[in-house]
């Protein structure tokens, strides 16, 4: 084959691309390559967030107004479980996997992921599990209903659904760890020469953080929803007191995991904003070696803090203590971080398209869930917070106003290195603004809730919790609706948006930025060298 | 070149534009602040009425307090950073990138911030432990879908089962005040003595939350769970389950009556009599209008909720009562029935076992009701002994 | 150009495949052996311990304090009755003493059940040694059958001095029979 390297100049080469390969419905199904992988794994995490998010309106809309008027309690118990796995399994962590897949490579310099072919199967493994997850509603007994956190003995109770659920946890995870082998692999051996750990763009840093931690904790997962399984149905008595077993054992398994998921789920968040922080304030990111350290902290620490998820359990008080000192021990990373963010910021030359405003919001919002979680940690005040609104609000911040408000500004950052053409910027920021409004109008009230004492997955409630509730409903709906506007947004770039030049943000430094806009089927096939 | 200029220039608008939004999302929240302020009540923990519950409440105030001081310092500083490094007001950018030293300082006072919330913390948990002599204990179990409340110390116990009715939580008819928090028969206490609380579960994971108390403790099945609660003052305080339970989670509150000592030993003598005398004799032959009367009792806090007051059940998931083959059939298969649920294809269905939950005499009240109720008339009267011989 | 420069990143490519496979199974089986490491700690922590006759160092028996001892009964989902036959008894912590539990199997089938102990506060199980228990055997009944079954405890003298009251109680679970 030629040897002229493809990864400078224009366009011109994609003709000689589609040569080499199959097009159609096949490529999809057939494709190695890192770049297609990445763009199915974020097709794939958007249908299920509207798919996740449907759940959560109906939800909403029954908890409207007290009293029971759209759904069964059993049935709004389904809702509220499969709405949680499918936005942590099927929305958050494949979109991180298609961030990871994209741009992992070409930021470091390397062709593509270290297990090509392995990357496919990865993707590949979703949908199917996505499906026996979603037909679980239909299958007699209904979706499983204990919650996504699935605790025994409930979950060793109900129907067939849970046994599918579990299957398709098995399936999820499956494809987590693969794809993590293949992060990390590429990671520490395919980057370009002259690029030393210490060199790496953060992005790439959070990601190989956040693959240990899945490689760890998701084996972990498995063990304890196949000792469900056997207690549901191989006469194994795990969880269960009659054979001296323990149902608070699966709480501990879990959430040995559930921690370091909730970290999985937020780190490559984190170094999204690290990226375009410094692109929109055109300085770089100040202490780079501080932010390693911090998030390196963080994953670990995520081990030591579990049973901060279980403290009505009826552990003793110096477990309590234990977990509680922990847990806040890690706002000390998380701050510097935050420090370190507002100072790249700092005297910097700022300017505010969509990219920067969803990471400015990030910051923002993050923050105020960090808080939320400080409080929660307390002891103390966990006791009469713990399974009310305001753990729901928590999460939600963190993850939602967090997460995946990360997840949209990369977006907007990237498209136009993934597709070749500019999003149009009006567009971007009405899906910016009305998300951020409406999702406050939803989640803020959510903490008052949870003082004033509502507990967490309930149909109905008490009279005096109305009010918020109606707040609450009416902003799920906006923040629902917004959504298409970013669908909309999205389509009509890759339609027909301007065309995008190599480096269309003038602050940005990493190596994809040296590539043609759309970046090209193939990259770096010959290393670049670094300085 | 020309896309560069184009995009630089919607750059620069969003950049001018972008003080201006954030001035019009605080005019229009500052505007409708005040209306939802007004229209919502709750904002904060509920009025705490135990000592634990007090020390709570001012923990959670402290540290809030705490937390606003350190958020409006940060982002002061981020929102001033935002109006004032900007590239359209001309800004040129610095290049400085790293400071070991202020690293250092960021790091240690977020450090001594947190020491100082956790001392406080520390000394509440430790408080919560109290180890003083209790002067009762009542045991709490936790059942799909009730509280029962057992006084150990007085030979006798209860459930407490929702009363409020299904029209208002299904049908829309206007909803009381105590609308999911209203039981039959609530926990009732002394005021200013120590409660102990062993809790319980006798099937799935409930949890006993009841926050003006400051208590919430899982109840697990095969375990007890020890707690305690002091009140300060008498009234009747609410609660619910917090932990996922299955169908009805949402619906077994509970609640609390805190007597003055006086009013508390009145209704203990009453209690421990009307016990005894309920301790039913087994061979006492009750009549069919005794056994209507308190059948209809435990129909309406057991059953209705799904085979509806009507006993005309729901299509498609609860079967109908009245006309029912099961109720105007044989007696023994329907006691069956009940004694030990429904499992279809080796699943359990919604219709669980009552044998651990309901007594002889109850469910030969109950089934006596559902056969000579709505167009069911089979006239027959069953008697506890006839249920006491299908429990096998 | 040629294919030994390729060789060696496919190689490091697939030994570290392998190093972080191994990774995935060890903590695969972690998920397991957490297992019998949650029932260590437990016991190690004296927060529960089931089965075993417990020996006892220290029979020397304190008289200035005396402990509330609760007793409780449990069935799960069995038609059983089960009830101390003494709710409340004091003790000194060293002296030995005994209650009764009454048990009826009221069902017409022969069943055993295991007893499984569960106490408050937790960590009075390690100061809680149970000399003679039906806990530490299944118990089988004929239909109908009615027995009383004794518990002989002594309250290890070494039980902190803050712990006033300890609750016993019992869940009654059905197991297969021997």
């Amino acid at each position: 084959m030629s040897s002229i390297p493809h990864d400078h100049a224009a366009g011109h080469h994609v003709d000689h691309d589609h040569a080499h390969h199959p097009s159609g419905t096949m490529r999809w199904i057939t494709t190695t390559n890192h770049k297609d992988i990445g763009t199915l794994y974020l097709w794939f995490s958007f249908i299920m967030f509207l798919a996740g998010g449907v759940m959560a309106l109906a939800i909403r809309a029954e908890l409207f107004q007290p009293g029971l008027q759209l759904v069964e309690p059993e049935f709004f118990n389904q809702l509220n479980t499969v709405h949680g796995l499918v936005m942590i399994f099927g929305a958050i962590m494949p979109a991180a996997v298609g961030f990871a897949n994209w741009q992992v490579p070409l930021m470091i310099g390397a062709p593509d992921m270290a297990f090509a072919r392995m990357n496919n199967w990865s993707f590949w493994l979703l949908p199917f599990a996505a499906v026996l997850l979603l037909s679980s509603f239909v299958v007699p007994g209904g979706a499983a209903s204990a919650g996504w956190t699935l605790y025994p003995p409930l979950s060793v109770q109900t129907g067939m659904g849970m046994d599918l659920t579990i299957f398709a946890v098995h399936i999820m995870g499956a494809s987590s760890i693969m794809g993590s082998i293949n992060i990390i692999t590429t990671i520490l051996n395919m980057r370009a020469p002259g690029m030393t750990m210490m060199k790496m763009p953060l992005f790439v840093w959070t990601w190989l953080i956040t693959a240990y931690l899945l490689i760890a904790v998701m084996p972990v997962l498995a063990g304890a929803v196949t000792m469900l399984l056997t207690d549901r149905h191989f006469g194994t008595s795990f969880f269960n007191a009659a054979g001296g077993g323990d149902p608070v054992m699966f709480q501990h398994i879990f959430w040995f995991f559930g921690h370091p998921e909730v970290y999985i789920m937020i780190l490559p968040s984190f170094g999204i904003v690290s990226t375009i922080i410094p692109a929109f304030a055109r300085k770089p990111l100040f202490g780079y070696a501080s932010m390693v350290y911090a998030t390196a902290s963080i994953a670990i620490l995520s081990f030591l803090v579990w049973a901060h998820h279980m403290f009505t359990v009826g552990m003793p008080a110096a477990g309590q203590v234990f977990f509680m000192y922990v847990t806040m021990l890690i706002a000390v990373p998380t701050a510097v971080k935050v420090f370190n963010w507002v100072a790249t910021m700092w005297k910097g030359s700022m300017t505010f398209e969509t990219p920067m405003l969803f990471a400015i919001g990030f910051i923002f919002m993050f923050t105020v869930g960090g808080f939320t979680g400080l409080v929660l940690a307390l002891v103390p005040v966990d006791i009469v917070l713990h399974d009310t609104y305001y753990v729901v609000a928590h999460f939600h911040y963190v993850l939602v106003a967090g997460s995946l408000f990360a997840f949209f500004g990369g977006i907007y950052y990237w498209l136009p290195k993934w597709c070749g053409r500019m999003y149009d910027e009006t567009l971007g920021e009405w899906h910016f603004w009305t998300s951020f409004v409406f999702f406050n109008i939803t989640f803020f009230p959510m903490h008052f809730l949870g003082l004033a004492g509502m507990p967490r997955r309930v149909p109905d409630y008490a009279t005096q919790f109305t009010d918020w509730n109606e707040v609450a409903s009416i902003g799920a709906f906006g923040f629902g609706l917004s959504q298409l506007i970013f669908l909309y947004a999205v389509l009509k770039a890759i339609r027909s948006g301007p065309p995008a030049p190599a480096k269309p943000w003038e602050g940005s430094d990493t190596l994809e930025w040296t590539l043609p806009s759309p970046a090209p089927y193939h990259t770096f096939e010959n290393p670049p060298q670094v300085s | 070149m020309e896309p560069k200029g184009a995009m630089a220039r919607q750059a620069m608008k969003a950049a001018k534009q972008l003080p201006k939004k954030m001035a019009g999302i605080a005019a229009l929240v500052t505007a409708l602040a005040p209306a939802l302020a007004l229209a919502a009540k709750e904002y904060n923990l509920q009025a705490p009425v135990t000592p634990v519950a007090t020390e709570i409440f001012d923990l959670h105030m402290y540290i809030i307090w705490i937390c606003v001081v350190i958020f409006v310092g940060v982002f002061s500083v981020m929102f001033y950073s935002i109006f004032a490094h900007r590239k359209s007001k001309g800004h040129q950018a610095a290049q400085f990138h790293e400071n070991t030293v202020v690293e250092i300082v960021w790091t240690v006072i977020p450090f001594l911030i947190l020491v100082v919330m956790a001392v406080p913390a520390t000394r509440t948990i430790l408080a919560m432990k109290d180890s003083s002599v209790p002067d009762m204990t009542v045991k709490i179990t936790g059942s799909q879908w009730k509280w029962s409340y057992d006084y150990l110390d007085d030979g006798f116990g209860y459930y407490s089962n929702l009363k409020t009715p299904v029209e208002q939580i299904e049908e829309g008819k206007p909803k009381g005040e105590h609308y999911l928090l209203e039981v039959d028969q609530p926990m009732v206490v002394p005021v200013g003595k120590k409660i102990r609380l062993l809790i319980t579960s006798s099937d799935v994971i409930h949890a006993w939350f009841l926050p003006a108390a400051g208590v919430q403790q899982d109840a697990i099945p095969g375990f007890v769970r020890d707690g305690w609660m002091k009140f300060d003052k008498t009234g009747i305080f609410r609660g619910q389950c917090a932990k996922i339970c299955g169908k009805e989670h949402g619906f077994m509150p509970i609640v609390v009556e805190v007597k003055s000592a006086d009013d508390y030993a009145k209704w203990l003598a009453e209690h421990k009599k009307a016990a005894a005398a309920a301790a039913d004799d087994p061979n006492k032959v009750w009549d069919a209008k005794e056994l209507i009367a308190r059948g209809e009792k435990i129909y309406a806090a057991n059953c209705a909720s799904c085979h509806q007051p009507t006993g005309k059940g729901v299509a498609g998931a609860f079967p109908a009562l009245d006309g029912s083959k099961v109720v105007t059939g044989p007696k023994h298969e329907q006691i069956k029935i009940i004694l030990n649920g429904v499992v279809t294809n080796g699943q359990p269905t919604a219709m669980v076992a009552w044998k651990s939950t309901l007594s002889d005499i109850d469910i030969a009240a109950v089934v006596t009701y559902t056969r000579n109720s709505w167009s069911n008339h089979t006239g027959e009267a069953i008697q506890p002994a006839e249920v006491k011989a299908d429990r096998s | 150009m040629s294919d030994t420069k390729l060789d060696d990143p496919r190689q490091s490519n697939r030994t570290l495949l392998v190093k972080l496979g191994v990774v995935v199974v060890v903590m695969f089986g972690f998920g397991f052996a957490l297992v019998p490491f949650y029932d260590q700690i437990c016991k190690a922590t004296g927060l529960r311990d089931i089965d075993n006759p417990d020996r006892l160092e220290n029979s020397q028996v304190d008289r200035t304090r005396t402990v509330r001892l609760e007793f409780d009964a449990n069935v799960h989902k069995l038609s059983w009755t089960f009830r101390p036959l003494a709710q409340v008894v004091s003790v000194h912590p060293g002296e030995m003493a005994q209650v009764v539990y009454e048990v009826e199997n009221r069902t017409e089938r022969p069943m055993t059940g295991q007893a499984v102990p569960s106490y408050g506060p937790q960590l009075a199980a390690e100061y809680f040694k149970k000399l003679d228990c039906f806990c530490f055997a299944k118990q089988s009944f004929g239909p109908h059958e009615r027995r009383q079954m004794p518990v002989v405890f002594v309250i290890d003298p070494r039980l902190p001095r803050d712990v006033n009251t300890i609750s016993l109680s019992y869940t009654f679970f059905e197991v297969e029979g021997n």
